[in-house]
């Protein structure tokens, strides 16, 4: 009875093990089957003969020969389109005064709408923006700008409730009775031809800075930013960890001082990290003025700080577990305690403080908080080596909320922002594999 | 206590009125003896009698434990080990020690005999591979290693792990080798190996070899100390302790009435 018992309530416990690492499991693919979806969607898309034309005016590639026998083509396509405008303002100026007025503005803001698809009309000048020189780069916005160009979208509060219903009216509808209504089936059966959609792998997304606050180009700058401040951290907490770590296993004495230590640094490890940035804000910056504003330096102090913690811990923990049989082998011969550490402990402890260190730079790379006031900036260009001393930078994580919730045209470039997620995401995965694989050859060399 | 013989040799190391106090806890109770220099000297004890508290306080491994320290005398060449004059790590480059289990680094064969040359300074590569395959023959290791010095050490056998320790410790040319209990994690042939080195190295190192196995002592060593609740209760030639004890409590013990 009781050998029974025991028997089923060590399958219940092996059940619910089982489940919980199938709901973590699905809850890890759910998390990243879309970013890695969606952030592909970045690198590869159908690009269409804008996205070309921008990248041979921009960054010369692609030939000249090969684009201008593409423009040819699409001029031809699109050239219908621009004669029944120019048509419609001739049938507009006939009307009747009472349309005028009203087929004047719906029919600027059809012109409107066609640029935002096409680009700019042929033979005028180009717009200031950047955005305003190019039509639609990619095929997925260009069918959602088309929608917009076929249909108005208007609020229809005829029913019951008096709650407004979105409805999307022809536009075709506006121009009754003129020849431009041939328009929008015209547009609809040549977009294609007009655009040219290719599917393109876009690799360069990862190395090309961006421009026009993200309408076009890559994410080098935050790539670079979050690089730089990662490192920087890594360059001054791990050192400082592990010296820390050292001189509470090695050399302290059990008492007083050293249990105030202990207690002050699972204390730091609870600070929410928007505080260690406000901190980074008045102490580097405000009061030792490590820099003039924001920098790269203020950040990756902030940020040390941060993980301070995290590294001391794992690397105080990877030394206890070293065996004491290897100090008393060194003291024996004569070491000192410093030569002890450095030639016998740390080497055995390395496999335990690398994982520490990789945890922590992958939380580094991720944080967002502390960089706000301290390094971050939206948009920028690659910084120089020399200038992370003095110079702030975007980077990944902050301008992944910064484009999803400041910027002036958000769903214009989701994509962007999903690449940068699974940028971001994939960096840390990949901290994750280089330090395990790190760590196991490590630990075998170690172990025979 | 009784009175202890002293040997007719050259004294080496000299304990007189020699204590070791864990906190207000004497585990060494104010021994008085002369170790031999060039023999080996084993001492023997039920566990807790303070045999091992004895061996480390010579190089003074006992500094690693808190709240513990030393009364009397300990002379090894003129001067008192415990005086705080003292260069402790010259002092335990002078004097060796071999634990009780095998403890080599996580290096390589060749990095773990040339850690201690390298402690003293010795950084020429062909010196360094003069003084390891040196200490690796005299620790009877060499035939069996020299075609792969630069494997990792844990990967030897426990009893080669042992020897390669003691090829470890006699790389930085010791006066003294401490041995606490050295055989005891190892199997009957390994130990055998070990008895026999520590007879090929008798005559060039005094050496002091903490045993619990009544046997090894009476095989390996020369002179013997008996330890009982921290007093030095017998010592003398080891055959005629064997043979002829002199305290009753000696009889008992090495006859297996007790320990």
């Amino acid at each position: 009875m009781q050998l029974h018992t025991r028997h089923v309530l060590d399958r219940a416990f092996t059940g619910l093990g089982y489940v919980a690492t199938g709901v973590m499991a699905a809850a890890l693919l759910v998390l990243l089957l879309p970013i890695f979806i969606k952030g592909a969607g970045a690198f590869v898309f159908r690009g269409t003969v804008e996205f070309r034309r921008f990248q041979f005016e921009h960054n010369g590639r692609g030939t000249r020969a090969a684009l201008q026998r593409e423009l040819a083509l699409v001029s031809t396509a699109r050239a219908p389109v621009y004669a029944m405008l120019d048509a419609a303002e001739q049938e507009i100026a006939a009307a009747p005064p009472a349309r005028q007025r009203e087929l004047k503005s719906a029919l600027a803001d059809l012109r409107d709408d066609m640029r935002v698809l096409l680009g700019p009309d042929p033979g005028q000048p180009a717009p200031v923006l950047l955005r305003g020189q190019y039509g639609q780069t990619r095929w997925d916005r260009a069918r959602v700008k088309l929608h917009e160009v076929l249909f108005t979208e208007t609020w229809d509060y005829s029913g019951p409730s008096g709650i407004g219903r979105k409805v999307y009216v022809p536009r075709s509808e506006e121009f009754e009775g003129l020849s431009v209504t041939s328009l929008f089936p015209y547009l609809e059966a040549h977009v294609t031809e007009m655009l040219r959609p290719h599917v393109t792998l876009y690799w360069r997304f990862l190395v090309d800075d961006s421009r026009d606050a993200h309408f076009f180009g890559g994410i080098m700058p935050e790539m670079l930013g979050t690089f730089y401040l990662t490192l920087g951290a890594i360059l001054i907490a791990v050192p400082l960890g592990v010296l820390t770590a050292v001189y509470l296993t090695e050399y302290a004495r059990e008492g007083m001082v050293v249990r105030f230590l202990r207690s002050c640094m699972s204390t730091l490890a609870g600070v929410p990290s928007i505080v260690f940035g406000l901190f980074g804000l008045a102490f580097f910056i405000n009061t030792l003025q490590v820099s003039r504003s924001k920098s790269v330096l203020a950040g990756s102090l902030t940020l040390a700080l941060l993980i301070l913690p995290t590294v001391i811990r794992a690397a105080e923990e990877a030394i206890r577990a070293v065996p004491q049989a290897y100090r008393e082998a060194a003291l024996a011969l004569g070491a000192g305690t410093w030569r002890t550490v450095y030639s016998v402990v740390l080497p055995a402890a390395l496999p335990g403080i690398l994982t520490g260190i990789v945890i922590s730079m992958g939380r580094a790379a991720g944080e967002t908080a502390p960089i706000i006031f301290t390094a971050a900036v939206s948009v920028g260009v690659p910084l120089k080596l020399w200038e992370v001393f003095s110079h702030p930078t975007p980077a990944l994580s902050w301008n992944i909320y910064n484009l999803c919730t400041e910027h002036e045209a958000v769903d214009e470039i989701r994509h962007v922002q999903y690449g940068m997620v699974f940028v971001l995401v994939g960096l840390v995965l990949l901290l994750n594999l280089t330090a395990i694989v790190l760590r196991a050859r490590i630990a075998k060399k170690l172990k025979a | 206590m009784n009175d202890v013989s002293h040997p007719p040799h050259t004294p080496h190391v000299r304990a007189h009125a020699f204590s070791v106090f864990y906190g207000a806890h004497e585990a060494v109770r104010k021994v008085t003896f002369d170790i031999s220099r060039g023999n080996v000297t084993a001492i023997i004890g039920p566990s807790g009698c303070g045999k091992s508290t004895f061996l480390r306080a010579i190089n003074r491994m006992n500094d690693l434990i808190p709240g513990c320290r030393a009364g009397g005398e300990l002379v090894f060449d003129d001067c008192n080990i415990y005086d705080p004059q003292i260069d402790v790590v010259s002092l335990r480059q002078r004097i060796g020690m071999v634990f009780q289990k095998p403890n080599p680094f996580p290096k390589s064969i060749f990095d773990n005999v040339a850690y201690g040359p390298r402690l003293r300074g010795v950084s020429r590569r062909g010196e360094l591979a003069e003084i390891v395959e040196r200490s690796l023959i005299r620790a009877a290791l060499w035939d069996e290693v020299k075609d792969r010095l630069h494997d990792n050490a844990l990967r030897l056998s426990g009893g080669q792990q042992q020897r390669l320790c003691i090829a470890r410790a006699l790389a930085v040319d010791p006066e003294i080798l401490l041995m606490d209990e050295p055989t005891s994690a190892l199997d009957p042939r390994a130990t055998t190996r070990i008895e026999d080195l520590i007879g090929e190295l008798r005559g060039s190192y005094t050496i002091i070899i903490v045993t619990h196995n009544m046997q090894q002592a009476a095989r390996v060593s020369d002179f013997t100390a008996f330890f009982y609740e921290g007093d030095l209760i017998e010592y003398g030639g080891t055959t005629d302790m064997f043979s002829r004890p002199q305290c009753k409590q000696t009889e008992d013990y090495i006859t297996g009435r007790f320990g």
